[in-house]
């Protein structure tokens, strides 16, 4: 489906043609983040029983909570010995990202406020990247779609790296250890691409937890440098008055390519 | 242990669910103001930051070893060359066991 022939954001029934197409090809999008998902499912899991959470809460944090970075998040903090308050304070915010997800996806849900309250659980980081149209609308079929193939990958992976039940040695020999920061990383280089105040908001948070771990613990790190976060608040970083009264709308490293 | 877990997990759980059914229930079609907006947008990278690092570095940095940092630099390397998320992963996770297996 083209975005000029997509439907009205909410407007078309859920047994429509239109609805179940578009839900299908959520699903198909969703295969391909399935795999990925349930890589990590098994490392949660896998990390999970190592710290001691066993079968039955790791299956129920995965079922209740669906989120692989607030879950690491919340394992890793625990598992440090850090604070009940501090761990859910970390993973609570590593999951404000949804907020903003929430109210960007909010105009092409319908319904009462509950059911809209129940539409809005579809809202994972892929999920959401799929079903967006462009030009802030999104495809709420094509979203439900996406979810409804990496839930069940979610919870699986975690079951079967709960049963696994691999040894620290086993996950250090494999690797598995790196797949938390890495996984982060990677999310990490695509989110500095997105703006310059990005990276310089990665880089202040960067400088804050780097100091805070020699003074604190890590999950109070974590939520110090989250002050970094604040520079959205500013118009920083910008040119400066006098470098737009010298070169005009034209900036100077274009100004400088145009040097003979 | 694992009533505070449960604690944790019924906490974080609720708190999930709030945040994704903030926007679509109490907000609807309007937005907040485009500041607010954009430090929200800011917490993802910082926090992503901040996380990578103090899992890296550990206590008072003496959690640093070379199979880890070297594997994350892969992952880095394989990113930039447009590989996708998976494969970059799993690519840092084959560098840093190799490592340890040749060591």
């Amino acid at each position: 489906m083209t975005e000029s022939q997509a439907p009205a954001p909410g407007g078309e029934l859920d047994s429509s043609p239109c609805f179940r197409a578009s839900f299908l090809g959520g699903m198909r999008v969703g295969a391909g983040l399935g795999v990925a998902v349930f890589v990590l499912g098994l490392t949660f899991g896998t990390l999970a029983r190592a710290d001691g959470w066993g079968l039955v809460a790791s299956l129920a944090g995965s079922m209740a909570i669906f989120s692989s970075s607030a879950q690491f998040t919340l394992a890793t903090v625990l598992s440090r010995g850090g604070a009940i308050p501090a761990a859910v304070a970390a993973a609570a915010l590593i999951n404000a990202r949804f907020l903003s997800m929430g109210l960007a996806v909010a105009p092409s849900l319908k319904g009462g406020r509950w059911r809209r309250s129940l539409e809005g659980q579809a809202v994972v980081d892929g999920s959401w990247i799929a079903a967006h149209l462009g030009g802030g609308r999104f495809d709420r079929a094509r979203l439900m779609g996406a979810t409804a193939v990496q839930y069940p990958a979610w919870v699986g992976g975690t079951a079967l790296g709960t049963l696994l039940a691999l040894t620290q040695r086993q996950i250090e020999a494999f690797g598995l250890d790196l797949m938390f920061p890495a996984y982060f990383l990677v999310m990490l280089i695509d989110e500095l691409r997105v703006s310059a105040q990005a990276r310089y908001a990665a880089l202040t948070g960067a400088a804050l937890a780097s100091g805070l771990v020699f003074i604190t613990s890590s999950s109070l790190a974590v939520i110090g440098a989250t002050g970094a976060a604040l520079l959205g608040l500013t118009d920083f970083p910008r040119r400066s008055k006098l470098c737009k009264q010298a070169y005009g709308q034209q900036s100077p490293p274009s100004l400088l390519r145009a040097l003979p | 242990m694992q009533a505070s877990l449960w604690t944790a997990i019924a906490a974080v759980a609720a708190a999930s669910f709030a945040l994704k059914a903030a926007g679509p229930v109490l907000l609807g079609r309007r937005s907040l103001p485009a500041r607010a907006n954009r430090a929200i947008s800011l917490l993802a990278p910082v926090l992503l930051t901040a996380l990578v690092l103090t899992d890296v570095a550990g206590a008072r940095w003496n959690g640093l070893t070379w199979p880890i940092l070297l594997g994350l630099a892969a992952t880095t390397f394989s990113r930039l060359l447009k590989a996708p998320s998976l494969a970059a992963v799993i690519v840092g996770m084959l560098v840093t066991a190799g490592i340890r297996f040749i060591a």
